[in-house]
């Protein structure tokens, strides 16, 4: 099945070897930060973790986003999911091999990462992250290769994957929920520590997730034969569409707190990230226009995925998904750990600027998704329209 | 047998096993955490009955105001020793005990009004060796832990730099080693100006802090900043669950504060201001 991929217009073969430039740019980035340490990335003793963990977090939630896909068609039988449903499954495959490659890229002493096996250790979240994430990229592997085989040869699934189909749903629950268990159990962040956060996570993951879905569905509209169907499409919206706006519930819930209970702790990140920190004689505010137009796409993405089911138009929903995606983007991949990190335990605030590697190695990861994704895509897509021809 | 009774006693057998085997499995998973958490005081509102060593130190910044570069004194004592490197900024740092101001100490006690005094008194800071350690209950490989005698303690060579500890860390007592800091700068200058052949090294990628001079414990030492600092009798180290011990009668006659107390981490650093 796998030869699909090798086989391919000129347009998948520039795609591909687009991608491949990325990565060997990225993987010069990356030799350089091997040979110099961590220390060639803009993180410093106050901000620990940078844009790697961000897209890590970010990452998790697309891969969950998948659920939303899964759960429908094969828990309620949802038929109109029928032609998607591998997309999400595919999808969170390339998301989790993303996730566990920025994981490797922030370690000080990546040689060493099988120690967290060799030392297994309950009580850290991070061990129990390592059996999440793997655990359900071995699921999706291994239940989107075997649907598709079988459709593929003409057969009807077997029986036996049913059970690690059900498994993945619950499973795809937990890389969030143990995502966001990283941040909300240190007690010395009050930005985290708060127990919505897991529920912010999923609300966000079931967002952006389907929206990157939904936007890849259309270029393949546009680029094959491959149409997912109007049905699905408008399910899709449906399900963005109120999952973003759960975000923003949760998200207005933090404020909320914050601001009428007035705690310094509570509100200093919250001021940081929005309106600008004032500190000593200085304001800090390098992540306010990310944070403030991070809120304006979301809320005008959700107003735009609902227009654009009624009047029926793909332009508008490829807008309001890739509006809903950013958003969510800058929310989770930058905002929740850059501003974990301001004010530090001892109430310095220092503000991060990730560098030219750290960026070159975080766009290599991005496009090493995209390469995966478009070899899991080809096979797809080539199996689904070869049985319908 | 039909079917049906075939399928029940398939469910019952596999329940059975599954109640027998849950408990077990439970209690060691949480093995783990009983060790990060130390003892029965986790989850009552009493004080626990000490069992062991616990060492523990007390803080008396006035002694350091009136003895100008004393803290200082301690600072390079201990960063000495321990061949912490200096590379010279801010982004790379590293610290095991360094001076703060007040405000950044105690930045959870923000009276509005307080004594002129407290403007630029040195006050040390370093780990805390928590009795509830959070970096203890987040480093995925245990190099960091807690040993018998309450220190808590590093395993550079197993540390795989993942900097967990420093996030969970609420007293950022912590520091990475960003780059090399056996290398040197532009100019040739070793980042470890005088290389202390009886303590090693690190290498980078791994983090470190205060292990309250453990390696001179076992030989019978007090810690470098408390012999350097004990004449003014600034700093007194000993034994918090021995109740003769000189840390205990201190702390039983004079009033101290420690450093965000409301988040349960229960430090072994006592501070009179």
């Amino acid at each position: 099945m796998i030869e699909k991929a090798l086989k391919g217009s000129t347009g998948y073969w520039v795609w591909m070897l687009f991608l491949l430039s990325l990565m060997g740019v990225g993987a010069l980035s990356y030799v350089q930060q091997f040979n110099y340490g961590l220390g060639i990335t803009g993180m410093s003793r106050d901000v620990t973790w940078g844009v790697y963990i961000s897209q890590f977090t970010f990452l998790v939630g697309v891969a969950a986003g998948g659920l939303m896909l899964v759960l429908p068609y094969y828990l309620h039988n949802y038929k109109a999911f029928g032609r998607i449903v591998i997309l999400g499954e595919f999808m969170a495959i390339a998301a989790i091999v993303m996730c566990l490659m920025f994981i490797i890229a922030d370690l000080g002493q990546p040689m060493r990462a099988l120690n967290v096996l060799l030392f297994p250790t309950p009580n850290s979240m991070l061990f129990w992250d390592m059996i999440v994430l793997n655990g359900y990229l071995i699921l999706n592997i291994l239940c989107g290769w075997v649907v598709l085989h079988s459709e593929y040869k003409g057969i009807k699934y077997p029986k036996w994957i049913k059970p690690f189909i059900y498994l993945s749903i619950p499973w795809a629950i937990s890389i969030h929920t143990v995502t966001a268990f990283l941040y909300c159990g240190l007690p010395g962040r009050h930005f985290w520590l708060t127990a919505i956060l897991a529920p912010r996570f999923l609300a966000s993951a079931f967002a952006a997730g389907p929206a990157l879905l939904l936007i890849i569905a259309m270029v393949l509209k546009r680029v094959t034969k491959f149409d997912v169907g109007r049905e699905a499409q408008d399910k899709l919206v449906t399900i963005i569409g109120y999952a973003a706006m759960l975000n923003f519930f949760f998200l207005g819930c933090e404020f909320f707190v914050a601001y009428y209970s007035q705690i310094p702790g509570h509100m200093h990140t919250l001021d940081y990230l929005f309106w600008g920190l004032g500190h000593g004689d200085q304001v800090f505010n390098n992540l306010v226009p990310f944070m403030r137009a991070s809120v304006i796409m979301g809320l005008t993405g959700i107003g735009l995925i609902f227009y654009s089911r009624v009047k029926q138009c793909d332009g508008l929903l490829v807008i309001s998904c890739l509006l809903i995606f950013i958003s969510f983007w800058i929310d989770k991949g930058l905002g929740l750990v850059l501003g974990g990190f301001v004010p530090s335990p001892m109430d310095y605030v220092t503000e991060y600027v990730p560098s030219f590697q750290e960026l070159g190695v975080t766009v290599a990861v991005w496009a090493t998704g995209a390469f995966i994704l478009s070899i899991l895509y080809k096979v797809a897509i080539s199996v689904k329209l070869e049985k319908e021809a | 047998m039909d079917s049906k009774r075939r399928d029940f006693l398939k469910i019952a057998g596999l329940t059975a096993i599954a109640g027998i085997a849950a408990p077990s499995a439970f209690n060691t998973l949480l093995k783990g955490e009983a060790l990060a958490s130390a003892g029965p005081a986790a989850s009552g509102h009493g004080a626990a009955a000490p069992t062991g060593k616990r060492y523990g130190m007390v803080i008396d910044v006035k002694k350091f105001t009136e003895n100008p570069g004393l803290a200082e004194q301690c600072v390079t004592a201990c960063h000495t020793i321990h061949n912490v490197p200096d590379f010279g900024n801010k982004k790379d740092e590293i610290k095991w005990l360094w001076v703060e101001s007040y405000d950044h100490v105690f930045p959870e006690h923000s009276q509005d009004k307080r004594p002129d005094g407290l403007k630029g008194m040195p006050i040390l800071t370093l780990c805390n060796h928590c009795e509830k350690p959070p970096c203890v209950r987040a480093c995925p490989t245990k190099a960091t832990f807690k040993k018998k005698n309450g220190i808590v303690a590093m395993d550079y060579h197993r540390c795989i730099g993942c900097r967990f500890c420093m996030a969970a860390c609420p007293y950022g007592a912590r520091s990475f080693n960003w780059r090399d800091p056996r290398g040197k700068d532009a100019n040739g200058r070793p980042f470890i100006k005088a290389e202390n052949p009886k303590f090693p090294t690190r290498m980078r990628g791994v983090v470190e802090k205060c292990n309250f001079c453990t390696e001179r414990l076992a030989i019978g030492q007090i810690p470098a900043c408390v012999e350097v600092a004990s004449q003014a009798k600034g700093l007194i180290f000993g034994d918090l669950n021995d109740p003769n011990s000189e840390i205990s009668q201190v702390l039983k006659t004079s009033f101290t504060i420690q450093r965000n107390p409301a988040i349960g981490t229960h430090p072994s650093l006592f501070y009179i201001i």
